[in-house]
């Protein structure tokens, strides 16, 4: 085991300012002359909005300025980053997505004025007074009623509430429909993905200031991505070219996908700044940011899975309600679509598949990625019709699996929904999790259980997820409009310590502890010679950000080609120095020296060359040591796993107590095991939580019920077993040069299949048995089902 | 939070003269005062705290009854009723969490009613006395449906006395989000008979369950109430269960708090 290089779990650094409360968090910055807005937010879901009065606002103490739909008049929407092509060939709808409510509320949340004043208290006061005319419209909530003939629109200058109806693969849809009709089995399953509300530790936060002296805007925000939200607030909303325009998102506590994307609130504070030619604050409360961060999930789906006569898959299909809210977020009409229709082949050799998804506005917060974005959703079906098709025909759920996997010698893999696997070894994983969880000794288990009255269920699920998101040109085949490379430029100072300034975004996940391990590894150093920038458009190059599990394997790899670079042009100096020729120079341990000779030059006198040069090549190279790299991934990288789970149910309360849960993942290769581990560990917790607590609602008024604490239940530690976390199998990735595939969203993928399939598991007694509980299983829920 | 005056009277008679003001608030240990007045929902003129009167605090241990000053806070109360009524002390170790139990108070609790607050259960169960600045209020006449109670304007808790039953517990269900009592039964059973109080379920509040009280004073076992059911007829429902559910759940509660009182 490696010290402190690739493969060492070495220490999270960025830990002691987070544990010493010495981070420094977007709420942490004020600004000299700072004004502080609060957002008066529609308290109703639809109704026509014909006039906003501010007269008597305008006057309070304090109020510097009101402002209204009019000022932003000329003013871009909120641009969509990717457009999806419906099934007959035709772009999605897409409206406007305004920055503050134009002549209709469309959800409850959405922004109708916006109160600058010197206090925040002046700014709440202000906007208590000011007074809207407003007529309730009937609320559009329930998605198939949305889509139905008659039903109100959401945007009255759309044709309907469908966003797209999008099929998938739409050639293969005839050959779906006959394997269908000859399979010897078919399984049916309907089911509900629930909505989520990410709920970061750190809710949403933005800071606007304008430069009048160059006339310069800076917008601090808790961003996963600041050069996207340069790219398209500066391009697209507020008409402010890059030069002009610096995006920070400094220390950001959680995203979980939700602070991917541009909001209204980042644009509103960078435009008011320079109107007042002051500093605009915002920061969200928590109640706000049920009604204002993008929510997740939301699918209602019928899945079926045909089988022949010995139990191979021959065919599946499946049908999708996604809810797209009442605007298009930035990247939500792909999650349900390409995020996830392309995963609907899983681990399995499944011939034909056929995706049909109905995206529908509706008068609800808009929906966008959330920790695994459109492959939780696909695992979640797929997993659970599987299981379901495992009880019907009386056969073990794992070995039905075995059964169908893509085996080992059958990769690269093209599967039937556009997608090639590179590398696997399902049969590795799903061995690995069965021996973790002792599954051969569950009716012990289980005996023990009923002894005490308990029922006691085991569930498995095996994933696949496609993330190190994204090639380029594919995706722009497929609609998004941005690439999907990452960057890195690699400075080695002159005493021979580097700064990385990655495109790649920390908020949460260890870069500054793992990136320096694979740089300092590759020269030989100490890590502790290598620091992480990241987070700020002015000292980076432009990047893509942290999402899709994508930062090690697609900023890593952009890291590994720079450093790659600067040790070529090192080699050179080295050479030099040391009057050889280049291809004799061997790195190694921070030394260069000449192979078959003694003659050896430290990694610190070629630095210190680099920029004294005195003794230096200056006719070949220049001086300096400093290289940037934009990599562009080849593929996307294909995780997997097997999740196991147990529980206990209370029969008489309906409550399910997580009794374990092993997670044996394949994620190539590992740069910090510790961090892996805590990455799996976290996203299972999330999974558990989608899977036993959490859940959002909308009454049929379109006012969310559980809009705070009080109602939407967050997993705590005392609902979490020990997740035992296992990643020796590893088929590393074959495109990246470091064989990684990313772990970030896996445990939140895989997780909430295994604990519904266990808890299916341990209902099934006494002859009875039930055959789906949508999520979460609560324990009135669960009771119910066993009392129907 | 809007502006508002304090003020921290060290008397029982301050803090009734301070609270004649019509706009004025008691404030006890504020958890759910303080949180509705940070959502603008709540906006007295004066908050009257009461945690500066000395004779409000403490637990006092008599022959067959603790008595529990109305500013004391749950943390106190978990901490030194442990030997002498141990179902309370558990009880009130178990309310919130540790923020919750070091400023949260019995008074504050009684005085507010939640229809899923622990202590109304308490002292339902117990036939404890809510004692006030004027009179002597007994249980089963203090608590008048959901957020309602006897408190007249201007009257204040100052201590409740709980007599010890010969043996008793509560057992609490909690709503996944809020970890409030979806369902919370206390059950005690003295000499002359059992008491069941059931907290979080219905519509109306904590209520006695006098089927079970009446079943169980002749056999006090879990299986004198297994035969029972309450009527979902007017139990709470919402997200996190049915009417059905709450009333299923109660009856199952008072089964397990009797076997765990013994």
């Amino acid at each position: 085991m490696p010290k402190d290089g690739i493969g060492a779990s070495v220490k999270r650094r960025e830990d002691l300012r987070f544990l010493t409360g010495t981070g420094r968090y977007t709420d942490d910055i004020n600004l000299a002359r700072q004004a502080h807005v609060h957002f008066l937010r529609a308290d109703v879901a639809h109704a026509t909005l014909n006039a906003v009065d501010t007269s008597a606002a305008a006057e309070m103490p304090g109020v510097l300025r009101i402002f209204t739909a009019k000022d932003f008049e000329g003013i871009g929407g909120l641009p969509c980053g990717w457009q999806v092509t419906d099934k007959h060939g035709q772009p999605m709808q897409e409206p406007k997505h305004p920055i503050m409510a134009e002549g209709k509320i469309r959800h409850v949340g959405e922004i109708v004025a916006a109160v600058v004043a010197e206090t925040l208290d002046q700014a709440r006061d202000a906007a208590e007074a000011i007074e809207l005319d407003t007529e309730d419209l009937p609320a559009v909530i329930d998605m198939k009623q949305a889509v139905a003939e008659g039903s109100p629109l959401v945007h009255d200058d759309l044709t309907s509430n469908l966003c797209y109806d999008w099929g998938f693969v739409e050639e293969n849809k005839a050959a779906v429909e006959e394997a269908f009709q000859n399979a010897a089995h078919v399984t049916t399953l309907e089911l509900v993905n629930n909505r989520l509300v990410a709920n970061p530790m750190e809710p949403r936060v933005a800071i606007g200031d304008y430069a009048m002296h160059d006339d310069s805007s800076t917008l601090y925000t808790t961003s996963q991505n600041p050069h996207v939200i340069r790219l398209l607030m500066g391009a697209f909303v507020l008409g402010i070219p890059e030069h002009k325009l610096r995006v920070v998102a400094p220390d950001v506590g959680g995203g979980f996908g939700t602070k991917i994307f541009h909001y209204a609130e980042e644009a509103f504070c960078t435009f008011a700044a320079k109107q007042l030619r002051r500093p605009v604050k915002w920061t969200s409360t928590r109640s706000e940011a049920f009604i204002s961060d993008a929510h997740g999930r939301d699918h209602v789906t019928t899945i079926q899975l045909a089988l022949d006569a010995e139990n191979n898959f021959t065919a599946l299909r499946t049908d999708t309600y996604a809810n797209m809210g009442a605007y298009l977020s930035t990247f939500a009409p792909s999650v349900p679509t390409w995020l996830h229709g392309t995963l609907m082949a899983g681990n399995y050799r499944t011939p034909l598949i056929y995706v049909n998804v109905k995206a529908v506005f509706t008068n609800t917060v808009p929906v966008d990625a959330y920790r695994g974005a459109g492959r939780p959703e696909a695992t979640f079906q797929l997993e659970r019709v599987v299981d379901k098709a495992a009880r019907e025909l009386g056969v073990d759920p794992a070995e039905l699996r075995r059964q169908n996997f893509i085996r080992k010698d059958q990769f690269p893999y093209a599967t039937p929904v556009a997608v090639e696997y590179d590398t696997g070894d399902y049969e590795a994983t799903l061995d690995k999790a069965m021996q973790m969880a002792d599954y051969a000794g569950f009716e012990t288990r289980r005996a023990a259980s009923v002894a005490k009255g308990k029922l006691r269920g085991i569930g498995l699920s095996h994933y696949i997820e496609a993330c190190g998101i994204a090639p380029s040109n594919l995706v722009g085949q497929l609609g998004a409009r941005a690439g999907l490379y990452e960057s890195a430029t690699v400075r080695v100072n002159a005493t021979g310590g580097l700064v990385v300034m990655t495109g790649s975004h920390s908020h949460g996940q260890g870069h500054e502890t793992s990136f320096p391990q694979v740089v300092a590894d590759m020269i030989g150093i100490s890590p502790d010679q290598v620091e992480i920038v990241h987070g700020d458009t002015a000292n980076t190059p432009m990047g893509m950000g942290t999402y899709g599990s994508r930062s090690i394997a697609v900023g890593g790899s952009a890291m590994v080609r720079a450093t790659e670079k600067i040790i070529a042009k090192a080699k050179k100096i080295a050479a030099h120095l040391m009057e050889a020729s280049e291809a004799d120079i061997e790195l190694k341990d921070g030394a260069f020296s000449v192979a078959g000779t003694d003659k050896s030059v430290a990694w610190g006198d070629v630095t210190l060359a680099a920029y004294v040069p005195h003794n230096y090549p200056l006719d070949d190279i220049e001086p300096g040591l400093e290289e940037t790299a934009f990599y562009d991934p080849a593929n996307f990288t294909y995780p997997s796993g097997c999740y196991i789970c147990e529980v206990e149910v209370d029969p008489d309360t309906g409550r399910v107590e997580v009794q374990s849960f092993v997670a044996a993942d394949d994620f190539g290769n590992v740069i910090n095991p510790m961090i892996v581990e805590g990455q799996v560990q976290g996203g299972v917790g999330q999974g558990i939580g989608q899977a036993l607590l959490e859940n959002c609602v909308y009454d049929a008024d379109g006012q969310l019920l559980s809009a705070s604490y009080m109602d939407y239940a967050m997993p705590r530690a005392s609902d979490l077993p020990m997740i035992d976390v296992d990643h020796s199998c590893q088929t590393p990735c074959t495109h990246n040069p470091l064989g990684v595939k990313g772990c970030g969203e896996a445990g939140a993928i895989g997780s909430p299949p295994a604990l519904v399939n266990a808890v299916i598991d341990a209902l099934q007694r006494d002859g009875k048995s039930v055959p789906h509980i949508d999520m979460p299983l609560s324990p009135a829920r669960v009771w119910a089902a066993m009392n129907a | 939070m809007y502006n508002f005056d304090f003020v921290k009277p060290s008397t029982v008679e301050e803090a009734v003269a301070a609270l004649a003001d019509d706009e004025a608030q008691p404030l006890s240990g504020g958890q759910t005062l303080i949180p509705t007045m940070k959502q603008r929902l709540n906006a007295p003129e004066t908050l009257v705290s009461l945690l500066g009167i000395e004779a409000l605090k403490g637990v006092t241990v008599g022959g067959d009854s603790v008595t529990i000053g109305a500013a004391t806070t749950h943390a106190t109360v978990a901490k030194e009723l442990a030997e002498a009524y141990p179902a309370l002390a558990a009880l009130a170790g178990n309310i919130g969490d540790p923020a919750v139990r070091n400023r949260g108070t019995i008074g504050g609790s009684l005085a507010n009613n939640d229809p899923a607050a622990c202590y109304p259960a308490a002292a339902l169960a117990s036939g404890a006395t809510v004692v006030t600045n004027r009179r002597e209020i007994p249980a089963d006449a203090y608590f008048e449906g959901m957020f309602a109670t006897a408190l007249e304007e201007g009257e204040i808790i100052t201590r409740v006395t709980f007599p010890i039953p010969d043996a008793a517990a509560y057992v609490k269900f909690e709503q996944p989000a809020s970890r409030f009592a979806l369902a919370g039964v206390f059950v005690a059973k003295f000499a002359d008979g059992v008491r069941v109080a059931i907290t979080g379920a219905s519509e109306e509040g904590v209520f006695r369950w006098s089927e079970a009280e009446e079943a169980l004073s002749g056999n006090f076992s879990a299986e004198a109430v297994s035969g029972l059911s309450l009527d979902p007829d007017g139990m709470m429902a919402d997200l996190h269960g049915s009417a059905e559910y709450r009333a299923h759940l109660a009856k199952v509660l008072t089964g397990r708090a009797v076997t765990a009182a013994g």
